[in-house]
This record gives structure tokens, sequence and C-alpha cells, in this order.
């Protein structure tokens, strides 16, 4: 299934660049009926995955809905990409209609990055509480947080206890790749220190 | 002076069917020995929590084998797991529910610290929303870490005030 082949249905459909399988590009009006289509002509009836792309708030268009599709008869992956056409309000047509399990990928999809499914059944938070006021896969939102509320009145009174911002001493926990000693393959901040076997960088105080 | 008596043990018959001990022994010996835990398991830690609770490591040694998922009937919350600020306001409710005394343990790196999650989801450290009695080490701690903070907290209880407690509180 490659972007000619569906040209002449969907004159909208561009080829993706992909280093894997095929992939591409329509415009989000476009997106439930390419997608039935695939799932009902194509046999790509397994929905893999729904996520988005935030490609930070200086790009135009800003975030990007991808859907994975698999055909469980022809054992081929195919990649659906999608720009949200508004960057302050992004929106795309939901495909839950179409698949039940797209139900909870588009409430992640909309918690994390606060793209909007219309037709969406129950577009609420599925990770973070209700009422949580950030969308955390932003590339604005801070990987440590920012001071907020907690949702349980009765709790915050009693402990005043609140999400606060994680220290981030060292920087995040990060894996070294291609290390195959464990002991050090280890999720740890990184060690910005130097010593005898590890100079000091050049440039630095 | 050679005593007679060769006994080592209790006979009711020569000590008359009474016992002179303090109030406090009386009742830090009970308590230690019938610690009946809230397992709290948010994640990985849960399942050495569970091990723990296994014939291998057989945390009813201690009596804390009674594993209660109704607040009402523990006495030492265990949190094993990542706290999330989702979850940390329930986890604060079920503690609120808990009959006194009770008691927490902080078992591993992230129910201590957030551990490896230095993330805007994770409270850092359960301490912030519960009081602590142990931390447990290790991502997750093995059985026998577990088992010993069980022994700690024993020891812990046996030198509370608890009579004074109970006659003032």
């Amino acid at each position: 299934m490659t972007a000619a082949e569906l040209k002449s249905q969907f004159p909208g459909v561009t080829e993706r660049p992909s280093l894997d399988h095929p992939a591409v590009n329509v415009a989000a009006a476009d997106i439930p009926a390419l997608l039935q289509h695939l799932r009902d002509a194509a046999g790509f009836n397994l929905l893999a995955d729904v996520t988005a792309v935030d490609w930070s708030e200086k790009v135009s268009p800003r975030f990007t809905v991808v859907y994975h599709l698999y055909s469980t008869s022809q054992h081929a992956y195919l990649r659906v990409a999608a720009d949200c056409p508004d960057n302050a309000k992004p929106s795309v047509p939901t495909v839950s209609h179409l698949w039940a399990g797209a139900n909870w990928h588009e409430r992640e999809a909309y918690d994390m990055f606060g793209i909007t499914f219309d037709g969406h059944p129950d577009l609420r938070r599925i990770l973070m509480w209700d009422g949580y006021p950030y969308f955390p896969l932003r590339k604005e939102f801070p990987l440590a947080g920012i001071e907020t509320e907690l949702p349980d009145p009765e709790v915050v009174a009693e402990t005043g206890v609140k999400a606060r911002p994680a220290p981030m001493a060292g920087g995040p926990f990060v894996a070294s790749s291609g290390e195959m000693n464990l002991g050090v393959a280890e999720p740890r901040a990184k060690d910005e220190s130097w010593n005898e076997r590890r100079p000091k960088p050049e440039g630095s105080e | 002076m050679v005593s007679t008596n060769t006994e080592l043990s209790y006979n009711s018959k020569i000590e008359g069917e009474v016992i002179v001990t303090r109030a406090d022994a009386v009742v830090n010996w009970i308590r230690s020995n019938s610690m009946w835990p809230m397992p709290m398991g948010l994640a990985c830690c849960a399942i050495e929590l569970m091990a723990s609770a296994a014939s291998r490591f057989d945390i009813a040694r201690f009596g804390a084998e009674v594993m209660r998922f109704s607040p009402r009937q523990s006495d030492v919350m265990i949190v094993a797991g990542t706290v999330t600020y989702k979850m940390a306001t329930s986890l604060r409710r079920i503690y609120d529910q808990m009959a006194s005394p009770k008691w927490v343990i902080a078992m591993g790196a992230c129910a201590s610290t957030g551990g490896m999650y230095r993330s805007y989801a994770v409270l850092q450290g359960v301490d912030r929303i519960v009081p602590v009695d142990i931390y447990i080490s290790g991502c997750p701690p093995r059985p026998e870490a577990l088992l010993d903070a069980v022994i700690k907290l024993q020891g812990k209880i046996r030198r509370e005030p608890s009579a004074r407690k109970l006659f003032t509180a």
C-alpha cells in the first residue's frame, strides 16, 4: 500500500519520508475516510497506536498526529500522519468509531499534548488528573514540572502538599546506549565531574 | 545460694497464675508481633513484597503475614513503589482510614525519594504526604531488606511509651 495507490481515491495523500515502514501524509479532515478505506478495503484491520508529535512552538504546523496501522493478513505496517491545522487549538477528527481501541489512545494524546479529537465520545484526561492545567509532553513544559495544586482539597488542607518541580540535580536520568556493563548501563543522572579517567572537557571553567 | 528450682519456663502452680511485668512491655510485645500490613503495592517493589510474603522468605515469622486490603484492619502501610501525584492523595486517604496505632514503611528508592523518576508526575518521596517510620534502600529492595525493615520497626515499636499514650490520649 503506497501513496501512489491511495492517491486515486484521496488526492491529498502524499508520500512521507520513513526509515522503516511505508508512511503517508494526509490532511486532518480526511483522516476518518482514509483510515476507514484502509481498514475495510486495504486490510489494515489493526490500529496499533495513535500518538502525536510536538515539533516545538517555533514550527508551524506545530502538532502532527500519527496513526500506526497493521494488517494481520499481509503482516505489514503503515504509518499515517496528519498535521493539525491550528497551532493554538490543535484538533483532528476522531477515529474511535472505527476502532474502539482508539478511544484511550486519543485520550492519552489529548492528555499529553492537548490535541482535541472532534467527535470523541469521552475526551477526558487519562493519566494526569482532571483539572490539571498543563499538557506535559508539549515542548515548553519542563520535565521537572510546574507547581500545581493537587485535586483533593481535604488532603491538601491537612498536609499542605503540592505537585512541585522535581529536583533535577545532575540532569534527568538517562541510560547509556550500547553499554554492555550493566552496572554502567543502568539509568542514572549524567556524571559531569572529571577525574583521572575522564578528562576535563575543553572550554569548561 | 543454690536454688533447687531448675525450671526455666513459667509454671502456673509455682507462680500462682500471676505474671508481673510492665504495661509498656506487654502492649508493645503484642503490637510488634502482630503488625498487619496494608500492601500499598504501586510498582515493581510490590513483586518483592509478594515474594517476602511467600514461603521462601515468609514474613509470617515476624507476625506480619496477614496482608489486609482494608485499611481499617491494618497496622503498617508498606508503600511499595512509585507514588504519582495522582495516587498520592488516595494514599493519604488510605493512611487516614487506618486505625491508630499505625506505621509506614517506605519501600525502595521511589517511595523514599522519588527514585529515578525526577518528573512532573511523581511525588518526590512519600514522606511529603504521610509520616514514614522506616525507609528501605534498593531498586527494588530484596525481600531480606523488607524483613530487616520489619525487624527494625519491631525494635522501634518496643521502645514506644505505649502505656503512657494509652492512658493520656
